[in-house]
């Protein structure tokens, strides 16, 4: 094994481009879940934004409008479980099953002839001669507009959640949906919208993964990057700057076993394979044990069924 | 403005008729999908559902109907018990392929040992494989108040890895010519889940499904563990007043559904699938979580729905080859299927008040 073949640089900036996705999602359902929504289905709304970004680029010949279709194409498979648990008062694990389930599905449905296909490149923004710089070129300046996009996303929750009157209301809703209503806040608007918001992020999430880390389309290729989403709003304890922090971890544990794949380590592949999601789990379990008080974190409606009687 | 009202208690009437209700629903949102295809809609429905059953070739799709309902219905009836008490198992599909590996190992290693008791210590090894897989998460909830829902489906990832590294390693067929894959198990006598009655697709995982659903009955009508699971998926607080230990339940119906499972993947390696390969899994942990709900978590129910879901597969199966329908339409169909019965689920528990709104 020749781990001198591993470049640090190239490692951190290459985690930050793995992270990406899940980063992505998480910060999604971290808002869900914050509104006392738990949103199980973001596999699938990752692997419909991902079909949907990458056959519109595709055929548009531009990314961006990927980006766009997959933010759109996330959001309204994400209304379909909107609907479902807001309006008809469905289990919030089943549906969200459901829409993982039916996700799979439908992105494999529609990506039929896209398999093999390779999409438009995805240009990296232009930072004139800051790319050049040693190391800090690299990592700081060397990525496309999604990944900076998605850190000002983590910091625009972050705002929102703390400092705005939406955010409280959000919150209050996601603590007790029967107070918020009786002090006349529309708890079922409100939960819709963060839905949507969650479904726009995940796909846009899935279209990274399709359009610029592989960049192809196979079936099943989110490969459970939404249930690590899921894990890591568990693992950040509903905090936006720790799902940041999370996510880099993971991105830098998925990279560093590719690296060690690349170098030959005596490990076998499918044993290094498992680990990013050995890892979550261990983690979770850091996590969840009484000493770190996440449970803390939780919002106290979550995943309870809103009905209101009057 | 139509209005919901909560029912005192669950519609009885409500509670059959939804499953129905639901599949007609999918039938039909199923035919504006195939249409949308580009495929003919009745066609479509009639080639997935009717033929299989009454057609030209019934003879051979009747038997293949048993071999794809028995591994759902072993691992629904399982996932049903923890469903009902509010335990989340839905990594089904990694036990189911523990299963597959613990059994199908303890086969190869007798290989080629002619003895009766290959196959039953094989049986006893795959349940065993899939309830060990179930207690990681089962132990972690327990210990460390980890959430099932994502230990549980994190390690389906894992089991795929682990069955990849098998396949390719330890297991692979030393007389394979480098092919991946063990030996083939269905052609080594002692070990192999071979029909019972040619023809009829009955083989011991069939038998296996049959006893789990009465054991199951048996178990929520006619005993208190039972009764305790329905307690605790009604009524949590009531139920921890009442003494239930909900550590000991979170193992039980983890680790019952867990073994259950593994039966299933041991059955389906030593007989329809032969033998333990990369792609051995087929999704069935997952689909069981549509023929649970879809059952209405009942066993009786459960039984019938795995019977249903079984002739989606061979019915699309079927489509595939007679009207080029991609195999993933399939797939969303059965997704469908389970939103629309959760859509009309909302029947039972409530009633729809026609009218207006009432002022706050």
């Amino acid at each position: 094994m020749d781990l001198s073949a591993i470049n640090p640089v190239i490692l951190v900036a290459s985690l930050m481009v793995a992270a990406t996705p899940i980063l992505l999602a998480a910060v999604g359902e971290l808002v869900v879940e914050r509104s006392g929504v738990l949103n199980l289905g973001v596999e699938g709304m990752m692997i419909t934004g991902a079909i949907c970004g990458f056959a519109i680029a595709v055929e548009t010949g531009s990314p961006t409008i990927g980006f766009l279709a997959a933010m759109a194409g996330g959001a309204l498979l994400a209304m379909v479980f909107g609907v479902l648990t807001q309006f008809l008062l469905s289990n919030h694990v089943a549906t969200g099953l459901a829409l993982t389930l039916f996700g799979l599905g439908l992105s494999a449905l529609l990506g039929q002839g896209y398999v093999g296909v390779r999409p438009p490149a995805t240009p990296k923004m232009d930072f004139g001669p800051l790319s050049d710089l040693p190391v800090v070129g690299r990592i700081v300046f060397g990525h496309d507009l999604v990944v900076y996009a998605s850190l000002l996303l983590v910091a625009g929750v972050w705002a929102f959640l703390r400092y705005t009157r939406a955010g409280l209301i959000l919150r209050a809703v996601g603590e007790s949906h029967d107070a918020a209503h009786a002090l006349g806040y529309r708890v079922v608007t409100i939960r819709l919208l963060a839905i949507a918001f969650g479904g726009a992020c995940a796909g846009l999430g899935g279209a990274y993964l399709s359009l610029i880390r592989v960049p192809q389309w196979t079936e099943g290729m989110t490969a459970g990057a939404g249930w690590i989403a899921l894990a890591l709003v568990v693992f950040a304890s509903w905090r936006p700057w720790r799902v940041l922090v999370g996510a880099y971890l993971f991105g830098g544990v998925t990279v560093l076993q590719l690296n060690l794949q690349a170098a030959g380590a005596a490990v076998p592949v499918e044993i290094l394979s498992m680990s990013p999601y050995l890892i979550t789990i261990l983690v979770l379990v850091i996590i969840s044990s009484d000493r770190f008080g996440a449970r803390l974190g939780a919002p106290a409606s979550l995943g309870r069924v809103f009905h209101a009687n009057r | 403005m139509i209005a919901l009202v909560r029912r005192p208690a669950p519609s009885r009437l409500w509670t059959v008729l939804t499953p129905p209700l639901a599949v007609l629903a999918t039938m039909v949102a199923g035919g504006l999908m195939f249409a949308a295809l580009g495929k003919d809609p009745v066609l479509a429905i009639r080639t997935i559902f009717w033929d299989p059953l009454f057609g030209e070739f019934a003879f051979y799709y009747r038997g293949q109907l048993l071999v794809k309902a028995a591994p759902l219905i072993l691992i629904a009836i399982g996932l049903s018990l923890g469903f009902r008490a509010g335990i989340w198992n839905i990594g089904a599909e990694g036990q189911y392929i523990l299963g597959a590996i613990t059994g199908g190992a303890v086969g190869l290693a007798f290989y080629p040992l002619d003895s009766w008791i290959v196959f039953p210590l094989m049986v006893v090894a795959g349940a065993f494989g899939g309830f060990l897989w179930a207690m990681i998460p089962a132990l972690l909830k327990v210990k460390f108040r980890t959430n099932e829902i994502l230990v549980s489906l994190l390690l389906v990832y894992v089991a795929e890895q682990l069955l990849a590294y098998m396949a390719l390693g330890p297991l692979k067929n030393p007389e394979g010519q480098g092919f991946p894959g063990s030996r083939n198990l269905s052609q080594y006598d002692a070990a192999a889940n071979n029909e019972l009655i040619a023809g009829s697709g009955m083989h011991w995982g069939v038998v296996a499904a049959f006893i789990a659903v009465i054991a199951a009955y048996v178990l929520l009508n006619r005993h208190l563990t039972g009764y305790h699971i329905r307690l605790t998926g009604q009524a949590p607080r009531a139920a921890r007043f009442a003494g239930v230990n909900p550590n000991l339940l979170t193992i039980f119906c983890l680790g019952t559904s867990g073994a259950l499972a593994g039966l299933a993947g041991l059955f389906e390696v030593a007989g329809p699938a032969g033998q333990i390969s990369i792609d051995f899994n087929v999704g069935y942990g997952f689909t069981a979580i549509i023929v649970a709900f879809l059952g209405r978590l009942h066993p009786v129910g459960i039984l019938l729905a795995g019977l249903l879901m079984a002739l989606t597969y061979i019915g699309g199966e079927a489509a595939q080859s007679q009207l080029g329908l991609p195999a993933a339409a399939i797939q969303a169909f059965q997704g469908m299927l389970l939103f629309f019965l959760l859509a009309v689920d909302m029947l039972t528990n409530y009633r729809l008040r026609f009218g207006r709104a009432q002022v706050a």
